[in-house]
């Protein structure tokens, strides 16, 4: 019950101030000090916000810098490397459960009740019962009974998490014959637009060209947010209307693809929550339209999931590879307060199901290759310590 | 993946009968299944931790440990404290706008939890409340979010705040509330950017749109399918903003919606509406007992009535209930509910908002029953003569053979389904002869707009009757069934959760 104890006095502190100073070791964080010097790329526009995302109006002049997008984001963010970004975003639960592990281990005996606590830190970061109960079966298995530190468990923790995370690890593969097509499929609001946008910039840097589709032709304004993405990545965006039918509109984008030359198609689809039936088949003809205009098509289908979702996810995975053959997955909001823990349940029931890249926040470059010892470690808090120093 | 709670409740205390009592221990092992439950339907590790310390005090009292069903006595206890925890049985929470206008709501939340929608939909209502709506987007950071309420405001048909590219959220806002003023608006929907509870620049920004405007509502607006990251959110959301009540989005997912408890619980602040899909129609007032029995695994209930309301052809539903008082029920009626299944979802839809439905889910999968299986009965049917199917006795080896070659499955397979018939037909026959409850059911489902009292009163007389329920059974499904996934899904369902007299047949 140590945990808990430590976790209540936290929160009244936190309540207590109204500036709510983060409860961690290390508040100063790269992406997210309140005092870093936001780089405004459009000094008229004075909205507080480092962001470059200013729509509608300075979109268009935004176009250039996608030549050279690295310019864009504060330098702070960068020099971390991808171990700080990434331990950087998930702090917050790091910490927090690096908080807890201290409070349970410090020079204590690993005996059950501690193991319990354990097992409740891990289900806390949403790593849901199953994996927690494995997780701590085996922390029981090597150590019970011995001297254990935080530093040890957390190490153990991270160790165990990387195991199961780093078969999952892989490049996005698009070297195939042009044009390569990659369908984005997701419940809403889990970040499929925001996804391709920076993936669509992350091709354009290489040299390489994307067309985009815009398969969301449900939500409001879905369509319009895909080409500001266009316009500043300087991609073809091939859209209709909204409301028509976004099956026929990615046959029409697939021609449009083939014919400007583009390396890939990224395809965004409308948000579907995978218990709606009919959603789920209009999902199921986006593929088979694909399949038309080329049989090897698509040839990666990444199902984006955003890191607050809970067990839900688990469902989410099992609906979407079902309906599109899922071959991948994404990652995003993991620079909230959320864990994205439930990564580590989906690893465990999919072996075969990579995961290609985490989503770090809104700007075009905050995506970044899935990496499971970054996410274990960032994760298990391990390296908090080491980007406090950093810092 | 999950089990309804009763069901293992029900195996933690069954391992116990034959004793005289149950003690403490057996309690806790109980609690031990409500916890796991709890984290399961991602209901936050600390709010669960104090929820089920509350519902042991409760539930280790005389009356549950010598009652006779002691683990549907702890399911209830766990259920009615988390009705109260969500907010009781008191009103609905309205919206509180009738102040000196322009009375205004701010939106606030995570990326992606689904303010725009929210925002319009909540005008939506308004304007049917004969409230003057202003809808203004203070989003200045993703691409296109101020169109998206643009095109909102317009299906909506309310004002919109003009956009003026360039200007910053607290900028926007004391414009819009200006413009508020002087068009006359009761109401100023401000939507704010999706943002990070960490992300101090635009907590700050947050907080000063809110010192700018003063609200009298803000709303956090949360994903129901959100983990344990809930509480993390709700509370700093809370430390910020003088929050004022909560929406929790997505509800049509299958998530199990613990967040609400724990945002709840952490916040005390009121649940006001749930949204449930992209139309603007879709939000409803938070109702306490359903998010309860979804947390519970309960299954959903109410939402699949209302499904079938939804679906249900009143004309055909009156024209069936006549037939089905008469006792008459031919396989053109047994298509037609088959068509019925399969807009409402299918099986899967249907058995997944039933209580206990994970086990029946992989038993009805491993019975070979699936959404084939109803267009092949469909098919089966639709080869048969219009004769054929309203008196199916005359179906001889010749015309099954006929009819299994048109449909393109084997004989065996149209025999299947006749008895299928044959049993339902026996079943509508018998209450065509008085005993109720079918044809109270036909009325209600026929009704239209069915009411939860109409759904009361319609437990009610299943309870009595033992005969119908929501549905007058399912293809495939074998009455006389010896495990619980085996009854038919339209079996009425007790308050446990499970059909009413299911536990006396075992």
């Amino acid at each position: 019950m140590k945990f808990f104890w430590g976790r209540k006095k936290k929160t009244e502190a936190e309540a207590g101030d109204p500036e709510f100073p983060a409860p961690t070791p290390d508040p100063a964080a790269p992406p997210t000090p309140p005092t870093a010097p936001p780089t405004p790329p459009e000094p008229s526009v004075p909205a507080p916000t480092p962001d470059p995302a200013h729509p509608p109006g300075p979109a268009p002049t935004e176009v250039p810098p996608s030549h050279n997008p690295p310019a864009e984001i504060p330098p702070p963010q960068q020099s971390g490397g991808i171990f700080a970004r990434m331990a950087s975003g998930l702090k917050r639960s790091s910490s927090r459960l690096t908080d807890g592990m201290s409070a349970i281990f410090t020079k204590r005996k690993l005996d059950a009740e501690t193991l319990e606590e354990f097992e409740d830190l891990l289900l806390a970061a949403d790593l849901g019962a199953n994996a927690a109960a494995r997780m701590s079966e085996r922390l029981s298995a090597e150590r019970f009974d011995t001297q254990v530190t935080a530093d040890e468990i957390s190490a153990a923790l991270a160790g165990m998490v990387a195991d199961t995370l780093r078969p999952h690890e892989r490049d996005l593969d698009l070297s195939g014959a042009a044009p390569q097509v990659v369908l984005f499929v997701g419940v809403n609001g889990s970040g499929k637009t925001t996804t391709i946008g920076k993936i669509a910039a992350k091709i354009v840097r290489e040299g390489r060209t994307a067309t985009l589709a815009a398969g969301d032709t449900f939500r409001a304004a879905a369509i319009d947010q895909l080409k500001v993405w266009g316009e500043r990545t300087n991609c073809t965006v091939v859209a209709r209307e909204t409301g028509s039918d976004a099956a026929g509109l990615v046959f029409d984008a697939y021609a449009t693809a083939r014919e400007n030359g583009s390396d890939v198609l990224l395809v965004d689809t409308a948000g579907r929550l995978q218990n709606k039936t009919e959603l789920m088949d209009e999902l199921r003809k986006i593929v088979r339209a694909l399949k038309k205009c080329d049989e090897t098509s698509p040839h990666h289908v990444l199902l984006v999931l955003d890191a607050t979702v809970g067990q839900n996810a688990i469902g989410q995975v099992d609906a979407f590879r079902e309906a599109a053959e899922v071959t991948g997955l994404v990652m995003t909001k993991l620079d909230g307060t959320a864990k994205g823990g439930v990564l580590v349940a989906i690893a465990e029931k999919h072996a075969d199901l990579p995961i290609y890249f985490t989503g770090m926040g809104e700007s075009v470059d905050d995506l970044e290759p899935f990496s499971a010892q970054a996410f274990a470690e960032a994760l298990a808090g391990s390296r908090t310590e080491a980007v406090a120093d950093v810092n | 993946m999950f089990e309804a709670l009763s069901d293992r409740l029900t195996g933690v205390f069954d391992t116990l009968t034959g004793r005289g009592a149950l003690s403490e221990k057996d309690v806790d092992a109980a609690l031990r299944e409500v916890r796991v439950a709890l984290i399961e339907a991602d209901v936050a590790l600390d709010v669960v931790k104090d929820f089920v310390k509350r519902v042991r005090a409760e539930a280790v009292g005389e009356n549950v440990i010598r009652s006779v069903t002691p683990g549907q006595q702890v399911v209830k206890i766990v259920h009615d404290a988390l009705v109260d925890t969500l907010g009781g049985d008191g009103g609905p929470d309205g919206l509180n706008v009738d102040v000196p206008p322009p009375a205004v709501i701010m939106m606030a939340g995570l990326q992606g939890s689904g303010k725009t929608t929210t925002a319009g939909k909540l005008a939506l209502r308004l304007k049917k409340d004969k409230k003057r709506v202003l809808l203004a987007s203070l989003d200045t950071r993703r691409p296109a979010a101020m169109e998206q309420l643009k095109v909102l405001a317009g299906q909506a048909e309310v004002d919109f705040l003009p956009i003026v590219p360039g200007q910053t959220a607290v900028d926007i806002a004391t414009r819009a509330l200006k413009a508020a003023k002087l068009g006359g608006q009761d109401v100023l929907i401000l939507d704010t950017a999706g943002r990070t509870s960490i992300d101090e620049e635009l907590m700050s920004e947050a907080a000063g749109i809110a010192r700018a405007t003063n609200p009298h509502e803000t709303i956090l607006v949360a994903d129901a399918l959100t983990g344990q990251d809930a509480v993390e959110t709700a509370r700093r959301f809370n430390d910020r903003l003088p929050l004022t009540g909560l929406v929790l989005t997505r509800i049509d997912g299958d998530g199990r919606g613990g967040a609400a408890l724990s945002m709840r619980a952490v916040t005390g602040l009121p649940i006001k509406f749930l949204g449930v899909g992209e139309k603007l129609d879709g939000l409803e007032v938070f109702d306490a007992r359903r998010i309860a029995g979804r947390i519970l695994g309960q299954g959903d209930v109410v939402s699949l009535v209302e499904k079938a309301a939804e679906q249900v052809d009143q004309e055909k539903a009156e024209k069936l209930a006549k037939k089905l008082a008469k006792g008459k029920f031919d396989l053109n009626d047994l298509a037609e509910q088959l068509r019925g299944i399969q807009r409402m979802g299918g099986l899967g839809g249907i058995i997944g908002m039933l209580p206990g439905a994970a086990k029946m889910k992989g038993q009805a999968a491993m019975a070979g029953m699936d959404e084939n299986t109803l267009k092949r009965q469909e098919a089966i049917i639709l080869s048969m003569t219009p004769a054929e199917r309203s008196k199916p006795d005359i179906l001889k080896s010749s015309r099954k053979r006929r009819i299994a070659a048109g449909a393109g499955v084997q004989v065996p397979e149209v025999n299947k389904l006749l008895k299928m018939h044959r049993q339902m037909a026996d079943m509508v026959k018998m209450m065509g002869k008085g005993k109720g409850g079918m044809r109270g059911m036909m009325n209600a489902m026929g009704a239209g707009g069915m009411d939860p009292n109409a759904l009361k009163a319609l437990g009610a007389k299943g309870q009595k009757a033992g005969g119908a329920g929501v549905l007058p059974g399912l293809p495939g499904a074998d009455a006389q069934g010896g495990s619980p996934a085996d009854f038919p899904a339209g079996m009425p369902l007790g308050p446990d959760g499970l059909p009413l007299g299911w536990r006396d047949k075992k």
